[in-house]
Order: structure tokens, then C-alpha cells, then sequence
């Protein structure tokens, strides 16, 4: 009976109780989402442009931020850093292309997606042996400072963060529908084949679509580095992004979006409400019960285009 | 407030009155074009000069086929411009219709659409005398036509400012040379015995009629009307036309007859017609999208209809409604009401007419309860539309409301109602055996229609006279009344009941095919086809039970209650005006169905319990085909009669 | 069908091409060409190695032998890309359509050659690149209005019946305003009404834009009113080539493709 009531009532009296500590417990939950929203972008528009599932979208935050924070320590100023970690993330959308999908073009998804966890271990062995293993802090110049706004405690980092994964998605999503090249990226998305036949050149797009979300990784990077230092444990948010893709769904920008901040939400409220009942670690296994559910009813997620096999 | 007595003098007033503001508009690749009162009356001008350098004279017909296009609409200014009379035609006539109409109006020129339409020109041109020139609106297709009576609407025009130059003061001379008693127009109405008849319309008539109208619903230059309804038919001729130029509003022609409902999403209008056929379209695809809808949005859209269906209708009327009412009905307008008009294209509509036949009380009610002021009206060509109106706040979903301004109706001894005013026709043209019929000395025009006043002094019409009949015992049928009752069921299409000099009645049904084949869908049944689906044994206690529904309202009417339907059976193939069952305006043929399904009316009135039926049926491509059934001919319950139990013991 | 148009010269030269997938041998030695403004069926049985002639046009396939000239340029093989830019387009036997997008933006892929405002303007989708749009959406309603696909402009093409996809995939191939269209099975699957419909497309298509057309068509009805020319393959092998009437006259055809006569 007690336990019935600690996970059943108990949780929303606290909340009652201490509305402000609550907003707080959001606003974090929020910020954390944030970051999955941006990874799971980065997996969503490699996803939609080639069909390819890309196990190494985590990696490639890692290594952006291990690249940023190895030519800042060569004395670059932060912004030019920026730029050429940029030009390297390029230059990797170049060799990816190159090297790996265009010799696998027209084979089976699967073995693209191998060919993706071969990337991802490449990558982790490259950013090691070019800018060592251990632990760096990443400084980016945004102050951390507390400050208190309507009794709540917040970080401007934090605000900053979600302000630049915001304007992103929206540059992003604007891009994707309205332009030209969203327009082919979509095309290439839907079917290679037609999509040839009107002209649009693959290559192109591929190294299009692996630039950008190469960009969205050095974001990613940057925000996760700066907040807990640039170390392995960058590249495991991809398994995070996992369960937000199949709430969000895998074709849908939107989706990437709010599926990361319900679930980062969502661990956080749990954890601190719901934690002591059951044993702490909820934000461990959270979004994978979540990720579970969806797949049983809705397996096209909230926003994804619906399958419909013909049998 | 206006002196012109004719269109043209009007086309003229309003291009000085209100020139700059938009008279018509059309979707044209993608785009809506608008036209102002200036610029119609500027290209009414070199077209009516091009057609007179082509010949035409006063008195000429000017053949109009097409679907709703400005130009079209143009081509009878034109025409009226010269004293001549514009003659439309509906679009989808076969060649031999269209002939037959050329030929009855001795009509010289004859302004279309496109190739298909020119295409069925041609074909009865050689067997047709009268016919010399033809003018076509779209140049698609027809590269290849070289004969020399054919011309570019463009081409003509251009031609017209040549003329217009050349003959300066021609053109005000011939609009000033017309007065109101000219014939305006001639609508040839598909009877549904015989040929079509020609009836003719004055400018007096047509403008009296859209004037009055326009003033007892306050229509202005604000007002904004979709054409999408044949212009051959006198309710588009009236609205999109009449009051087009007497109220100065603007006419909106869609992009393509598929294109309709989007295109009525896109303008919005605040003036709007449609017979009770597309509101239950509409009505079925909402039901039908509900059904497919989330759970929450379902539940949410049925909790404010009903809502909607207790406070809306009388809101509307300004009849008393609770505050709590109000404000669910407030909310309700918010969560579903507007959202759904919005995406129906509902949501500036000021005024909306239903008329033509019927209309199912829950269809009405819907859109009534939505807070849309629908309203019916009776109306024929030989009246320029109108005979009644519903006045607003005085709305039943049964009666078609009072007479409308200057208009007289009564009610002869044998039922039918007969009208006189100022729309009154003066005549079918060639056809004084017809007139004479049709209007008596005193001006009374005889609709065929039987009806009564209610007490609160509405018209109810209750079926044609002609088919009111009875049964051997002496019973009244008012097949009509029962067809209705039926179709109003959005499972059933249409019906066709039986049973004046039988011993009962009964009937024919028609499945509808979007509502069943949804009830089908969710019940995983397979059909192919049509015929596979009406044939369906799951579906008949479904209709039976509509037909008993029926049956138990028939028996609450102590006139009416013996006429209760004893046997039906659901049709193989949908009624369909291409195989001439129905008239153009979808209204059932009666004489010609019990004609060719001859067979299947003597099943009905025997103990045989199926029938086979062979049909000859015309594709839309015009093909002709076969379809072969056999039919089972189902039984249904009747019911007591109300005030009839004291006669029975 | 009475055609009013001069048939050119030469557009395209197909000369002893060899195409093999391993064992199996797709096409030998076939040699024809295409000249401007006509309207040309390559007939055949299944497997004749039809879709494979229109792949090598189009630069999905590389013949392992033989030459292909385009408008005076030879070559052995080029990338569908390039295809594209010279002016080859063409639609599939099954319907090649990007799904999830609407009518209108199907249609619009196929001006992407067209439009030459560079990524960023379209990015910010403003100035020179805006305008751009707007001329090529003109053009694309322009198709839309030819094929009477109106009222499906913003209807995702994967909701759509076949028959319609298939006008909207012209549709698509047509905004590339190609020289040379390639149509695999037009009218596959189409109800007979369907099929006139697209036959009458295909032949206002050829009139009033000039596009020289090479089709693959079952439905001998078809092809025979539609034609100017017919080429007949079988196993991979050129049969035939003339005009619809000689083809059918002709012996070999009749017995490896149309049937020996009963009569």
C-alpha cells in the first residue's frame, strides 16, 4: 500500500508542494533534451536523404568536438576553431561519400548500416590517435553563470544552448521544405532512381547531407563538451538519440525535436519524483521503456509517415 | 436607384458606379485573375464587336456551352449587347441534345468551352442548317482544326477592337437600343417526358426577380458567389449572372469541376447555393473523416455537434438559449465549429440556399446548428427561380417557406400550386401548346408540384401532382415523399417507390456507394464493384431497417400511413442520367424507369423472391456495356397506422 | 490519328550495343536510331531487353559494346546525371514517384536542372531565388493545367490512384522540358479510358512541344495509333524497325511476337 501510494500520489504532492523546484526539475529536463533533439536531428536527416541508419551520428560529435578542441589548443581563436572544425567536417561528408556510399551504392540498407558502425569505430580510433584520449575541458567563451529569474535558478548556458539548437532546427527545417535543394534532398530520400532520371546528382546531395549533419554533430559537440568535457562517454548520446528517433519517428525533422525534449523531460521529472521509489536510475532506462511503448502502438512515432506494406 | 432595364445598360452603369472593384474572378494555373467591373465591361465590348464583324444581328441565339468560365458569362452580354439572346447549354449534353437545341433555337453562333465541346458541334453540324460560325475560349488541341467557321475567343476580340474603331458609337447604339422586354435569355429545362423546352426570359423578368431577392437578403457589392453549377440551369443564371450585375458582387469561377470544394476553401463565399445532393456529400465526407479521426478528436467533434445541434439552430433563429449553452457553444465554435467550416470553406457565409428537391432534416440541421444560415427556397425556371423563400429565423427543415416578394402562389383544388410575378416566363419558345398548359389567361403559371400552406402560412410541397396516385383500396401515394424519406439515410442514393392502381406500395433503392463502401471497409467485406456491393447479403438488414424506420414515420401520418412500402429490392447499378434514368438535374425519370425495368416492378408485385435483370448501361466515355443480375426482392415490416385503429375494428 | 509534324533528322544513334548482367545477355548488337519529333515504340516479349535499351539511353546501364550518339555527340555510356542535363527524361514501368511529396512538388523536382540560383539565396529563400521560384512553379502549373491534375496539385502523389501517378510522373518528366522523353509502359495497368486519356496526352505532348518520344508499350491498340515508328526486339536482338503498318506485316514479328494468324 505504501509503495502504491510513494508511486501513485506521493510524486504529484511533491510537485504541488514546490512548483518553482519543479519548474527548476523542467527547465533541466528540457536543456538535457535538447541535446538528444540535435543528435537525433543529425540521425533524422542522414535518415531521410539516403535511408541509411548512421550508427557513427554520436561519433561524429565526439570527434568534432576532440577536432575544435585540438586546434583551440594550437592558440586558434574560438570562432576561426569553429570554421575550420567546419572545413574538416566537410572534408569528412567528401570522404565518406567517396570512400564509403558510393562504392556500396545500391546495396542492401544493412550493409550500409555496418559500413556505419565501421565509421564510427574508424572516427573514435582517428580522434585518439590525432588528439589523444584523455578527458579535455571545452571552453567555447559562453559564461556558466547562475542567475535567478521568477525564483528559479538557471544557467545562461543552458538558455544559450537551447536558444542555438532552436534557431538550427528552424533554419533547418526551412531549408529542408522551401529550397531547391531541400526539395532534391527529399527526392533523393524518396527514390534514388527517379531521382537520377530528373537530374539530381546523388553525389552532391550525399556530401550535402553528411556536411549538415556533421554540422549538427559539431553543435551537439559543442554544447555536450562544454558542459561535461569532451570525452568517450560524447559518442553513447547516440544510443540516447535511439529511443527519441522512434518516439519522434525517423523521416520527421519535428519529430527528432520534440521526441528529444519529451524525453528529456520526461527522465528528469522521473528521476527526481519517481527515482526514490523505485529504486534511483530511472534516467538510465527511461527512454527505452518509452522508445518500447511507442513501438508497440505507434511504430511510425509522432510524426513519421506512416509504412503501409501492401501484402 | 439604377435606370438601366437591360444587362448591358447595367454592365455600363456599374463600370462607372463601381469599376474598380472585382466583378469576376477565375483559378487559372494555379493563380486566382480578377477582373473589375471596368475591365468586363471593356472585353464585353470588343466581344460583343467581334461577334458582329462575324454577323451576328439582332435576334441571333447565342449557344453557350461550357463550364463556369468568365468568358462564358461574357459571351451573354455580348450577345444580349447586340439583341441577341444567349441560350445555354449544359456542358455535359451528349451531341444529339446539343443538336436538338440548335436546331429548336435556329441559333447561328454558338460560343464553347474547348475541343470536347467543338468536337460535339461538329458532329451534328452536318446535319444541322442553321449553325454557321462557332467561337471557342481554349485554344488546347485545336491546332489541327482548320475549318473556317471555327474562331479563337482572343482571335474575336481582336477583331472586335478593329471593329469597335471602325465603327465608333456602334456599340452604345446597339446596348441603348434595348429595353427591358427583350428577351434576356432562353434556359431550355430537361423535362422528364420529351423534348426539352426553350423557356424565355426578358431582362425585366430576370432583373425584377434578382432585385428583389438581392433586397430582402440585403446582397451587396461586399458579397462574394462561387459558380460552379451548370450555367444552363436558372439558379446560376440568376445568382452568378442576375444578381452578379444587380448587386455588384463578385462571381468566382473554380479552376476545374474537380477542383470545386478546394477552390470554395480558397475564396470563402458569403453568398452560396448548392442543392441538398452536395450538402450530403459534404455532410458524409465529414461523418466519414470523423469515423477515421483520432478518438479525442472524435469524441471532442461529437460532444459540441450535439451542442451545436441544441443551441445552434437557435442561436441562429434569435430564439433564447441558456448562458451555459452559449458559452459551450462559444467554445465549441473555437475547438470544432470554425476549424470545420474553415476546411469546408464555410466560415464567411452569410446566406445559403438549398432548393431543387428535398432536403434531409439531419443534413439541414447540421449545417444550421454549425451557424450557417442555411435556408431553402422552391423555385423553376418558368418563375427566374424564385416562387417561395424561407424568410430568416423562420426555418423548417419541411416547408420552403413564403412567397417571395411580389410573387402570388395559391393552391388549386387538385393540390398543385400554381404562381404568378414578376419573373413569371413569358413563354416556351415554339411551343404555344406548351405555354398555354403551363400558364393560364389570368398569368398563373402551374408548377406540376402538389403542396399545402401550413398554418403559419409556409409552402410544403409533397410531390409531383402528376405522381400523386393511389392505391386500389383508394390510399394516397406521394412517391416522392417516401423517396425522400428514404434517401434521407446517407446509405441510400436515391429511390424509386411505386404503387398508384397496386395494392401497396414498393421500391427500388440505390446504395450509396461512399457510405457503404465505408461500412463495408470497416467491416473488412470485399466488393469489386458497385454491383458486387449492392448485392451484398450483409447489407440488406441494413437497409431494411432503414426501410422500416420509414414505414413507422409513414405510419404516424393518418393521410399517408397506408402507402407503407411492403417489398423493395436494392439495385445492381446506380441511376445515372447518362443512361437517361435521371433527368440532368438528377431528378428520377419515373415513366422511363418503370419502362425498362419493367420486369423487376412485376416481381415486386408477385410472390417471387428474385429476379434477373439485364441492363444496357453507357459509360462515361460513351461506350455502351451490359451488366446482368439477379435481383432478390426483400420484404419489410409495416406498422399500424395512427387514428386508423377504430376503422380496422 | 492524323499527325501534322516534319520528322527531323537523327537525335539519338543506338550502334551495335552489347549489354550483359554476367551470363545473361540483356542486348546484342542492336543499332537504330530516333530522329527528331517522332514518336517511337519499342515492342517486344518480356525479358526482350526493352527496359534495358531505355536504361543504356538513359545512363542507369553501361553497354559493354557499342556507341550511343546524342545529338551528334558520341559516346559509350554517361551517368544519369548527365543524361538529365542533355535532355533526356523519362518515366518508369513502375511508377517512380517521390512518394511523400505533393503533386505540385514532384513536378517541381523535375525543374531542378532549371533552376540555377546558387544554395544560399535558396536558403534564405529571398531576392533572385524567389523570383526564380515563382517562374518555374509558372511552368509547373502550366503542365499541371495540360494534364488536367488540378484538383490533385496538393495531394501527396502515394495517396493517389495508379492511373494518376502515372499522368503526374509525365508530369514531372515533362518540367525537365527534355528532347527526348522516354516512356517505359505508359499505360500499364490503366483502364481503357485511362489509356486514352494518356494516349491523348503523349500525342498533344508531341505536337505542341516537338518532344520526340520512345516508348514501350504492350498494348498493340496503342502503339499502333500512336507510332510513327515501331522497332521490334526479341531475346535482346533487334527484330524489326519501321513503320507500325510494315511491322506488322512482318513475318519474323508475327511469329515470335504477335502469334501466327488462325485464320
Amino acid at each position: 500500500m505504501d509503495f502504491l501510494y510513494s508511486i501513485t500520489i506521493a510524486p504529484f504532492l511533491d510537485i504541488g508542494s514546490d512548483l518553482i523546484f519543479f519548474a527548476e526539475v523542467l527547465i533541466g529536463g528540457l536543456s538535457a533534451g535538447v541535446m538528444y533533439s540535435l543528435v537525433a536531428l543529425g540521425f533524422v536527416l542522414i535518415y531521410k536523404a539516403s535511408g541509411v541508419f548512421n550508427f557513427a551520428q554520436g561519433v561524429l560529435a565526439l570527434f568534432a568536438a576532440l577536432t575544435l578542441v585540438g586546434i583551440m589548443e594550437w592558440g586558434v581563436p574560438i570562432p576561426l576553431a569553429m570554421a575550420l572544425t567546419m572545413v574538416v567536417m566537410i572534408a569528412l561528408a567528401f570522404a565518406v561519400e567517396r570512400l564509403m556510399l558510393r562504392p556500396l551504392v545500391n546495396q542492401e540498407q544493412i550493409i550500409l548500416f555496418m559500413a556505419t558502425i565501421g565509421l564510427a569505430y574508424f572516427l573514435e580510433g582517428l580522434g585518439d590517435t590525432l588528439w589523444g584520449s584523455n578527458v579535455k575541458k571545452l571552453d567555447v567563451g559562453i559564461p556558466d553563470v547562475p542567475f535567478e529569474a521568477g525564483g528559479m535558478l538557471l544557467q545562461t548556458f543552458e538558455l544559450f544552448a537551447a536558444a542555438t539548437a532552436g534557431v538550427l532546427v528552424a533554419a533547418l527545417a526551412v531549408f529542408f521544405h522551401y529550397t531547391r535543394i531541400g526539395r532534391a534532398l527529399r527526392a533523393v530520400a524518396d527514390d534514388h532512381q527517379a531521382a537520377l532520371s530528373v537530374g539530381i546528382p546523388l553525389k552532391t546531395i550525399w556530401v550535402i547531407v553528411w556536411s549538415t549533419a556533421g554540422l549538427v554533430a559539431l553543435v551537439a559537440g559543442i554544447m555536450w563538451g562544454a558542459k561535461s568535457g569532451v570525452q568517450f562517454s560524447l559518442s553513447l548520446i547516440a544510443l540516447k538519440a535511439l529511443p527519441v528517433l522512434i518516439l519522434g519517428g525517423f523521416t520527421s525533422v519535428p519529430g527528432a525535436i520534440l521526441g528529444g525534449l519529451i524525453i528529456g523531460v520526461g527522465e528528469k521529472v522521473g528521476e527526481v519524483y519517481w527515482g526514490p521509489p523505485l529504486g534511483g536510475a530511472i534516467e538510465n532506462w527511461f527512454a527505452y521503456v518509452v522508445a518500447l511503448v511507442f513501438l508497440v502502438f505507434r511504430p511510425q512515432g509522432l510524426f513519421g509517415e506512416k509504412i503501409i506494406e501492401r501484402v | 436607384m439604377s435606370n438601366a432595364d437591360t444587362f448591358p445598360k447595367l454592365l455600363l452603369e456599374n463600370a462607372s458606379r463601381i469599376g474598380k472593384r472585382p466583378a469576376c474572378r477565375e483559378k487559372d494555373l494555379g493563380i486566382w485573375q480578377t477582373w473589375t467591373w471596368a475591365q468586363v465591361a471593356d472585353e464585353v465590348r470588343v466581344l460583343a464587336c467581334g461577334l458582329a464583324a462575324l454577323g451576328f444581328r439582332r435576334g441571333d441565339k447565342l449557344i453557350i456551352v461550357g463550364d463556369n468560365r468568365p468568358r462564358l458569362y461574357w459571351g451573354m452580354s455580348a450577345a444580349q449587347a447586340l439583341g441577341g439572346i444567349p441560350v445555354p447549354v449544359y456542358q455535359d449534353s451528349v451531341a444529339k441534345e446539343m443538336g436538338f437545341v440548335i436546331d429548336h433555337a435556329e441559333a447561328r453562333f454558338a460560343l464553347v468551352e474547348d475541343q470536347e465541346q467543338v468536337d460535339k458541334l461538329l458532329e451534328i453540324k452536318d446535319s444541322n442548317e442553321t449553325l454557321e460560325t462557332i467561337v471557342y475560349d481554349d485554344p488546347r488541341g485545336m491546332r489541327n482544326y482548320i475549318q473556317d467557321f471555327l474562331h479563337e475567343f482572343d482571335k474575336v476580340q481582336e477583331r472586335g477592337s478593329a471593329f469597335d474603331r471602325d465603327n465608333p458609337g456602334f456599340y452604345d447604339r446597339e446596348v441603348g437600343a434595348g429595353s427591358g422586354s427583350d428577351v434576356s435569355v432562353m434556359l431550355y429545362t430537361s423535362g422528364t417526358t420529351g423534348n426539352p423546352k426553350g423557356v424565355v426570359l426578358t431582362h425585366a423578368n430576370v432583373m425584377r426577380t434578382a432585385r428583389n431577392n438581392q433586397e430582402m437578403e440585403g446582397l451587396s457589392a461586399d458579397d462574394e458567389i462561387l459558380a460552379y453549377l451548370p450555367m444552363a440551369w436558372v439558379g446560376d443564371h440568376i445568382f452568378s449572372f442576375g444578381q452578379n450585375y444587380t448587386a455588384g458582387f463578385c462571381v468566382n469561377c473554380p479552376e476545374s469541376a474537380a477542383t470545386v470544394m478546394q477552390d470554395l476553401r480558397d475564396i470563402g463565399p458569403t453568398y452560396f447555393f448548392a442543392p441538398p445532393r452536395i450538402f450530403e456529400t459534404i455532410l458524409t465526407n465529414v461523418m466519414v473523416r470523423m469515423e477515421d479521426a483520432a478518438p479525442i478528436k472524435r469524441r471532442l467533434f461529437h460532444y459540441f455537434m450535439g451542442v451545436a445541434e441544441r443551441a445552434g439552430t437557435r442561436i441562429l433563429d434569435g430564439k433564447p438559449v441558456s448562458l451555459t449553452e452559449r458559452l459551450l457553444y462559444a467554445l465549441g465554435n473555437v475547438l470544432v465549429y470554425g476549424p470545420l467550416k474553415n476546411t469546408l470553406g464555410f466560415s464567411r457565409i452569410r446566406l445559403a440556399y438549398t432548393a431543387g428537391e428535398a432536403i434531409g432534416p439531419d443534413i439541414f440541421d447540421f449545417f444550421r446548428a454549425l451557424g450557417i444560415n442555411l435556408k431553402q427556397l422552391y423555385g423553376m425556371t418558368e418563375a427566374s427561380v424564385f416562387i417561395t423563400v424561407q424568410p430568416d429565423g423562420q426555418i423548417q427543415p419541411d416547408t420552403v417557406g413564403v412567397p417571395a416578394p411580389e410573387v402570388e402562389v395559391k393552391i388549386a383544388d387538385n393540390g398543385e400550386v400554381l404562381f404568378r410575378g414578376p419573373g413569371s416566363f413569358q413563354e416556351y419558345y415554339k411551343n404555344a401548346e406548351a405555354t398555354a398548359e403551363t400558364k393560364d389567361a389570368q398569368g398563373w403559371v402551374h408548377t406540376g408540384d402538389a403542396g399545402l400552406f401550413t398554418e403559419d402560412g409556409h409552402l410544403k410541397i409533397i410531390d409531383r401532382a402528376k405522381d400523386v396516385g393511389r392505391l386500389t383500396d383508394g390510399t394516397l401515394v406521394a412517391p416522392k415523399y417516401i423517396e425522400n424519406k428514404l434517401k434521407f439515410f446517407p446509405n441510400i442514393n436515391e429511390a424509386v417507390a411505386f404503387g398508384d392502381q397496386r395494392d401497396y406500395v414498393a421500391a427500388f433503392i440505390n446504395i450509396d456507394l461512399t457510405a457503404t463502401g465505408n461500412w463495408a471497409e470497416r467491416n473488412n467485406i470485399v466488393y469489386g464493384s458497385y454491383q458486387e456491393l449492392a448485392a451484398h447479403p450483409e447489407l440488406e438488414p441494413i437497409i431494411r431497417e432503414h426501410v422500416e424506420q420509414v414505414n413507422r414515420d409513414l405510419a404516424a401520418d393518418p393521410r399517408l400511413g397506408g402507402s407503407q412500402i411492403k417489398r423493395f429490392l436494392i439495385l445492381h447499378k446506380e441511376l445515372d442520367p447518362d443512361d437517361g434514368e435521371l433527368t440532368r438535374t438528377r431528378k428520377v425519370r419515373r415513366r422511363f424507369i418503370a419502362e425498362r425495368y419493367g420486369d423487376l416492378i412485376d416481381a415486386l408485385y408477385s410472390q417471387r423472391d428474385t429476379c434477373h435483370v439485364a441492363t444496357e448501361v453507357t459509360f462515361e466515355d460513351g461506350r455502351k456495356g451490359r451488366i446482368e443480375a439477379d435481383l432478390r426482392i426483400l420484404e419489410a415490416e409495416t406498422f399500424p397506422v395512427a387514428g386508423a385503429m377504430k376503422k380496422a375494428s | 490519328m492524323e499527325h501534322r509534324r516534319i520528322i527531323g533528322e537523327t537525335l539519338l544513334k543506338i550502334e551495335n550495343v552489347s549489354l550483359g548482367f554476367g551470363g545473361v545477355q540483356a542486348l546484342s548488337e542492336v543499332s537504330f536510331e530516333i530522329r527528331e519529333k517522332e514518336i517511337l515504340a519499342i515492342i517486344g516479349p518480356n525479358g526482350a531487353g526493352k527496359t534495358s535499351m531505355l536504361n543504356v539511353i538513359n545512363g542507369f546501364y553501361h553497354p559493354q559494346q557499342g556507341a550511343i550518339t546524342f545529338k551528334g555527340e558520341v559516346r559509350r555510356a554517361m551517368r544519369p546525371h548527365q543524361a538529365a542535363v542533355q535532355g533526356i527524361a523519362r518515366t518508369f514501368q513502375n511508377v517512380a514517384l517521390f512518394k511523400g511529396m505533393s503533386t505540385l512538388d514532384n513536378i517541381m523536382s523535375g525543374r531542378n536542372l532549371k533552376m540555377r540560383r546558387n544554395a544560399l539565396w535558396q536558403a534564405i529563400h529571398f531576392g533572385p531565388a524567389r523570383r526564380e521560384e515563382l517562374e518555374h512553379r509558372e511552368a509547373v502549373e502550366r503542365i499541371i493545367d495540360f494534364l488536367e491534375i488540378q484538383a490533385i496539385r496538393r495531394i501527396p502523389v502515394g495517396r493517389l490512384p495508379y492511373g494518376l501517378q502515372k499522368r503526374v510522373e509525365l508530369g514531372r518528366a515533362l518540367a525537365m522540358e527534355p528532347e527526348l522523353l522516354l516512356l517505359d509502359e505508359p499505360m500499364a495497368g490503366m483502364n481503357v479510358e485511362e489509356k486514352e486519356d494518356m494516349s491523348r496526352f503523349v500525342i498533344d505532348v508531341n505536337e505542341q512541344f516537338g518532344t520526340t518520344m520512345a516508348l514501350i508499350e504492350h498494348d498493340m491498340g496503342v502503339v499502333m495509333d500512336l507510332s510513327d515508328r515501331v522497332i521490334v526486339l526479341d531475346y535482346g536482338r533487334k527484330l524489326a524497325d519501321g513503320t507500325p503498318d510494315e511491322v506488322r506485316a512482318n513475318q519474323d514479328v508475327i511469329d515470335a511476337y504477335l502469334g501466327v494468324p488462325h485464320d
